[in-house]
């Protein structure tokens, strides 16, 4: 449904993103993963058009977005990183307005504009002036926004950013609920919500895309780097060097000392278990062997560790 | 079309839902009202000044003065000036309000030309602009029962003062894609109205070849004649012209705006 190929946006002093590409099928949720300033938002305006690309080619639904973008337009709703609301406006104003310029007929604006508040459950904020309206419910009705007129892709940029636990459960189920009939991209720097609602992840750093595929895999995937933590009565420097220098040991930190004991972090080669020949080299060396055990990796530390990488 | 016309919609609502629109349409109607009556009792002084003369120097009847002409005239050249200052409030918020809040994202990424956009925008503050203009019914309405003014003038008059401001609405429109800041594009629009009124002032010290595109540039010039009741092609031409380079330049602005992201 979306096809991104080597996709580069350059500013005068700064390359935003660089030679990004991927596909959405249709139907598929995709989770936009990475830090503040990585890129995420970037890919997103130009995906929806809003500005042009340096370099590559986006294609929604077959259309070029740079040579006709009405028509891509058209096929996509999009929430911005800010909602874009006008704050005079009232909630069902502001719905119907957006609704004509996307070109909804007149005989269903009504219609049309009170399906996407139930959608969202703003219905009850209708006749209140934007302005007013706490901020789980403004980012609820630039979600309300972008579902005018059905577009069969939908682009949010940070979705449930600013809602309440339970806000953003029901955002989720609406997400997933739209999935199937509808292709999603979302963005968002919280892991749980990739993991929870996304088919595949899109880790983007520095403007380069670092990894691509499951939440499942790429947790089974990163699990197979071997994470060992162990704690050693001994010489911190001298262990570090020692462990070091093993086969199959990656790296070694050590994390905190206290009174002649430390705490270390071991990370080892892909599915090669190094746990005995660690305790074998310490105990032989001499020092005491306190604790070892072997750490699995959560989401959230692959997501630091692939976008902390050589930092 | 029909999203076009949203726009336009949207924004003139606008206008009428915060104070804006209520202040300028205030000042104008207070400012135009002092104005009219000043220039009244002007055009009175001058009348019983010349029946006085002719009383004393004998002779025949006075030299009949055109006083409705001359009032009419006088109000609507005095309207060109107060339009002056009203304008670059009416244009300071079209764009830079829209960056500010973020909105200009919906805007551009809606299923509507980046020329619709423009133009839904300017019409807008066209429509508001007539509005401004239809205000001043009272006096020429006061100046239409105690007197019978000649229609021709006040016609091209008005139609001087609309392709005037359709001109100044087409620059602040620019400027207000410049910045975010309201204020800032109300100031940067007002002192490039004023230069291009003023470039009058320095055709006068300027040699003759300068002069001469110096007072052509200048906005009020062009306004003399329609004040008089001639229709030229050729003050309509500038104004049209003046119109469609802020229309482009707008439309170019939008289109940069979306490079520079």
């Amino acid at each position: 449904m979306i096809t991104v190929e080597n996709l580069t946006k350059r500013y005068p002093n700064k390359t935003a993103i660089d030679g990004v590409s991927f596909n959405v099928e249709k139907g598929e949720i995709l989770g936009f993963l990475g830090p503040n300033g990585a890129g995420k938002t970037t890919t997103m305006r130009i995906i929806t058009g809003y500005m042009p690309a340096t370099n590559g080619t986006v294609r929604v639904d077959n259309f070029d977005v740079f040579e006709s973008p009405l028509d891509v337009r058209r096929r996509i709703g999009y929430l911005p990183e800010n909602p874009p609301l006008y704050p005079d406006m009232e909630t069902a104003g502001y719905l119907r307005f957006v609704a004509k310029i996307k070109g909804v007929p007149k005989s269903s604006l009504d219609d049309e504009v009170a399906r996407v508040m139930e959608k969202v459950n703003i219905t009850d904020v209708k006749d209140r002036i934007i302005a007013k309206l706490s901020k789980g419910y403004k980012q609820r009705v630039g979600i309300a926004q972008a579902l005018l007129n059905d577009p069969p892709v939908l682009i949010l940029d940070e979705p449930t950013i600013g809602l309440d636990p339970k806000q953003i459960h029901e955002i989720r189920g609406l997400i997933k609920e739209l999935a199937g009939s509808h292709t999603v991209v979302l963005s968002t720097h919280i892991l749980p919500e990739v993991e929870q609602t996304c088919h595949r992840v899109i880790i983007i750093e520095r403007g380069k895309i670092i990894a691509v595929d499951t939440p499942q895999n790429l947790r089974f995937q990163l699990k197979g780097v071997e994470r060992v933590s162990m704690e050693i009565a001994g010489p911190a420097a001298e262990i570090v060097s020692k462990l070091k220098a093993m086969p199959g040991v990656l790296d070694v930190r050590a994390v905190d000392e206290t009174d002649g004991r430390c705490r270390f972090q071991i990370e080892g080669e892909l599915k090669r278990d190094i746990r005995s020949d660690l305790a074998r080299a310490v105990v032989e060396s001499g020092w005491g062997l306190l604790e070892l055990q072997s750490e699995t990796m959560s989401l959230e530390d692959i997501f630091l560790k692939l976008t902390t990488a050589e930092g | 079309m029909r999203n076009m016309l949203a726009i336009v919609e949207r924004e003139l609502r606008g206008y009428f839902i915060s104070p804006i629109a209520y202040v300028v349409l205030t000042m104008f109607v207070f400012l135009s009202g002092i104005f009219f009556r000043a220039i009244l009792s002007q055009v009175m002084a001058m009348e019983m000044v010349n029946s006085m003369r002719s009383q004393q120097f004998g002779g025949g009847a006075p030299v009949a003065l055109d006083m409705p002409g001359m009032i009419s005239r006088g109000f609507l050249s005095t309207m060109s000036v107060i339009l002056l200052f009203m304008i670059p409030m009416i244009t300071m918020g079209l764009f830079s309000e829209e960056k500010k809040r973020g909105t200009i994202e919906l805007l551009l990424t809606a299923p509507i030309t980046d020329a619709q956009v423009v133009l839904g925008k300017f019409f807008a503050a066209a429509s508001f602009f007539v509005i401004l203009l239809l205000s001043t019914w009272v006096p020429m309405s006061v100046l239409y029962i105690y007197g019978d003014p000649a229609s021709g003038p006040i016609l091209t008059g008005y139609l001087g003062l609309l392709l005037y401001g359709f001109a100044l609405l087409a620059i602040g429109l620019f400027i207000s894609t410049l910045t975010e800041n309201q204020i800032v594009a109300a100031v940067l629009s007002f002192g490039t109205i004023m230069v291009l009124w003023l470039v009058d002032v320095l055709a006068n010290t300027a040699q003759s070849g300068t002069r001469e595109v110096l007072t052509y540039l200048s906005i009020l010039s062009h306004l003399d004649d329609f004040m008089k009741g001639i229709l030229s092609t050729s003050h309509v031409i500038f104004y049209l012209s003046l119109i469609l380079v802020g229309l482009f330049m707008t439309y170019r602005s939008i289109d940069s705006l979306r490079w520079r992201g």
